[in-house]
C-alpha cells in the first residue's frame, strides 16, 4: 500500500485524474476549484499530457468534445457559474455519446453568488445539465480519499457507458486537506474506442462524432438507445453508504460536505439515545433508490440535509413513494450547517414535534 | 486513546498560520490518527484575517469546521476579539502578546501569552512566530510528541528550502521552552 499523504481535495482530485489516464485538461480559473487547474498545468506536461487554459468555459468544454472524440481521457473543471456556461457543451457530449469527466466544485449561487461551499446545483447536475433528453452520471465524494476513488470510477464508467460523468464536490471538499492514499494505477482499465475519430489510415470507414439528426425518427431512435443504457446504469451503478441505519428510527439522507456534518450530529444523537442513522448517496444520478428504500423498512421518518433550499429531498420522497414523512433542513448561499443545528432537527423529529 | 484536538489558528494572511496548521496535522498523521485541515479561503486571505481549522481525532472526522476549539492560536487583534470567546471551556489558548496587548477575563480556559513575533525577530527567526506559538501549544497540550512534530517539519518544509528546516526546529524549541 502506498504511503498516506496530506493533500488538498482539489489537488488529490487532479492527481487521481492523471492516475486514471486523463491526458487532456481544458479549463478556465474560478474559485474554489482553481487548484485543480493549477495542479494540472504543473503535472500534465510531465506525463506527456496537455494542459490548456481556454479563453472561456464554453471553449474549454468544446475542447473536451474534440479530445474525447479523438478517444482520449479528458477532463474539465469549474465551479457553479462556470458549469452553467458549459451546459451547452455537456448536452453536445451526451448527444454524441462521448465520455468525459466534468468537475463541479460548487459555490454559493445563483448568479455569480459567492465563493463559499454549496450544494445548490443538485437539480442542474441530476436533472438538467443541458438542454434535451439526457443524463450524466453524478458522483458525490465526501472525503479527500473519495475525491480520488470516485474520480477514477468516473473515468472508468464514463468510458464504459459512453456517458459524461460529473464529479460533484464543493468548496469545503476542494479546499480541505486530509490523509489520502493514491493508488498506483496498475488496475486502471482502458476501453477500446472503435468509434474514435483518430484517423482511419484507409483501413476503416470514416468515424463521425455528431449530435445533429434532422430525421426525428432517427433522433428518437438514438435517444431510446441511450436510455436503454441509462436503465443499465440505474440498475448497476447506484452507490451509497449506510451509516447506523440497521435500527434507525430517523434516517438522515445527506451527501458530500453536509453528510460530514450529519455524521457528527448522528454520533451526538446516538449519545442521547436517539436511534439516528444516515444513507449517504455517493452517486446522485443514478440516485441510490435501493438504499433509501431499504432504510424505509425500519425508519419512521427521513431528514434530507442539504446546502441548498431543498433539492435532493424530492428524490428521497420519490424513492420511497412518500411512504414515510420526509423532512428537510438546509442552509444556503455558502453557509455550512452545524452539527448542532442538525441535531436539533433530529431531536424535534424524534420528539414528534414536527 | 487521546483526547481530540480541535485547533483553530487565526491571524493575518502571511503569518504562516495555514503552514503551522499543516505541521500540526502532519504530526497527527504520523501518530496514526485521523486528521482534517480546513482553511478559510477568500479575499480576506490577502492581508486580512486568515484562519484554519485542524482536527486530530481517533475516530473518523465529521464536520471539519471548528466552531468551539479546544486549542487556539491567535496572532492578531481582530482574530483575538473574534475567537477568544468561542473557545470551549477547558481550552488552551496561545496568544501572540507582541501583537495583542489584551488579556482575557475568562477563567475557564488556560491562556498563555507568548511574545512570538518579538522572540522570532530577536532570535533571528523572522517570520517564524507561528512555529514558536505551535511549540508552546505542544508543550501545554502534549497533542503530539516532540519527535512526531519534528518528523512533520521534515515533511512540510520542502526540500527546496532545506535551510529553513533548522530555523523551524529552533522556533518550535523556543516556544516549547518558553
Amino acid at each position: 500500500m502506498s504511503e498516506k499523504v496530506l493533500m488538498k481535495g482539489n489537488e488529490a482530485l487532479a492527481e487521481a485524474a492523471i492516475i486514471a489516464g486523463c491526458r487532456f485538461f481544458f479549463g478556465y480559473p474560478i474559485t474554489p476549484q482553481t487548484e485543480v487547474a493549477a495542479y494540472m498545468s504543473k503535472m500534465l506536461p510531465k506525463v506527456g499530457g496537455t494542459f490548456l487554459q481556454a479563453e472561456s468555459e464554453i471553449s474549454a468544454i468544446n475542447m473536451i468534445y474534440g479530445a474525447s472524440s479523438a478517444g482520449f481521457r479528458c477532463m474539465t473543471s469549474s465551479s457553479s457559474p462556470g458549469i452553467s456556461l458549459k451546459s451547452e457543451g455537456i448536452s453536445y457530449l451526451a448527444g454524441s455519446d462521448l465520455p468525459a469527466v466534468i468537475c463541479n466544485v460548487q459555490r454559493g449561487s445563483p448568479g455569480l453568488g459567492g465563493i463559499q461551499p454549496s450544494q445548490a446545483d443538485y437539480w442542474q447536475a441530476t436533472r438538467s445539465a443541458g438542454h434535451g433528453d439526457f443524463h450524466i452520471m453524478v458522483f458525490a465524494p465526501s472525503t479527500v480519499q473519495e475525491m480520488v476513488d470516485l474520480i477514477i470510477r468516473a473515468f472508468d464508467r464514463s468510458d464504459k457507458y459512453r456517458v459524461p460523468a460529473m464529479m460533484f464536490a464543493d468548496g469545503m471538499l476542494g479546499q480541505m486537506m486530509e490523509p489520502v492514499v493514491l493508488p498506483e494505477g496498475k488496475d486502471i482499465k482502458t476501453y477500446d474506442k472503435p468509434w474514435a475519430t483518430n484517423g482511419h489510415k484507409n483501413k476503416r470507414p470514416h468515424n463521425v462524432t455528431n449530435s445533429l439528426y434532422l430525421d426525428p425518427y432517427l433522433l428518437e431512435k438514438t435517444i431510446r438507445e441511450r436510455f436503454a443504457r441509462y436503465d443499465i446504469i440505474k440498475e448497476k451503478e447506484q452507490l451509497a453508504e449506510d451509516y447506523m441505519t440497521e435500527d434507525a428510527d430517523i434516517v438522515v439522507v445527506a451527501y458530500g460536505a453536509s453528510s460530514r456534518v450529519c455524521r457528527s450530529a448522528i454520533v451526538a444523537a446516538r449519545a442521547e439515545g436517539i436511534k439516528a442513522g444516515m444513507v449517504r448517496p455517493m452517486t446522485l444520478w443514478p440516485f441510490p433508490e435501493r438504499a433509501v428504500r431499504k432504510a424505509a423498512e425500519t425508519a419512521k421518518a427521513f431528514l434530507s440535509v442539504e446546502m441548498s433550499m431543498g433539492q435532493m429531498v424530492d428524490d428521497v420522497k420519490l424513492a420511497i413513494d412518500c411512504r414515510r414523512p420526509v423532512y428537510f433542513y438546509g442552509r444556503t448561499g455558502g453557509v455550512v450547517p452545524t452539527p448542532g443545528e442538525v441535531l436539533e432537527q433530529i431531536k424535534a423529529i424524534n420528539g414528534g414535534l414536527k | 486513546m487521546s483526547k481530540d484536538l480541535t485547533l483553530l489558528l487565526a491571524g493575518f494572511g502571511g503569518q504562516g498560520l495555514l503552514f503551522a496548521g499543516k505541521v500540526a496535522a502532519y504530526a497527527g498523521l504520523i501518530d496514526g490518527r485521523e486528521i482534517s485541515w480546513l482553511p478559510s479561503y477568500g479575499p480576506e486571505m490577502r492581508g486580512g484575517t486568515a484562519n484554519c481549522s485542524v482536527t486530530i481525532s481517533d475516530s473518523p472526522i465529521g464536520s471539519p469546521l471548528i466552531l468551539n476549539p479546544n486549542a487556539l492560536i491567535v496572532m492578531n487583534l481582530p482574530s483575538y476579539d473574534k475567537y477568544i470567546g468561542s473557545a470551549a471551556p477547558g481550552a488552551t489558548a496561545i496568544v501572540d502578546s507582541s501583537m495583542i496587548d489584551r488579556k482575557t477575563g475568562r477563567h475557564d480556559i488556560s491562556v498563555f501569552y507568548v511574545p512570538g513575533t518579538r522572540l522570532a525577530e530577536e532570535g533571528g527567526m523572522k517570520g517564524l512566530a507561528n512555529m514558536i506559538l505551535l511549540g508552546k501549544l505542544l508543550k501545554e497540550t502534549g497533542f503530539t510528541s516532540f519527535e512526531s512534530m519534528d518528523k512533520a517539519l521534515v515533511k512540510c518544509v520542502s526540500a527546496k528550502h532545506a535551510d529553513l528546516l533548522e530555523q523551524n526546529r529552533k522556533a518550535v524549541k523556543t516556544g516549547f521552552e518558553y
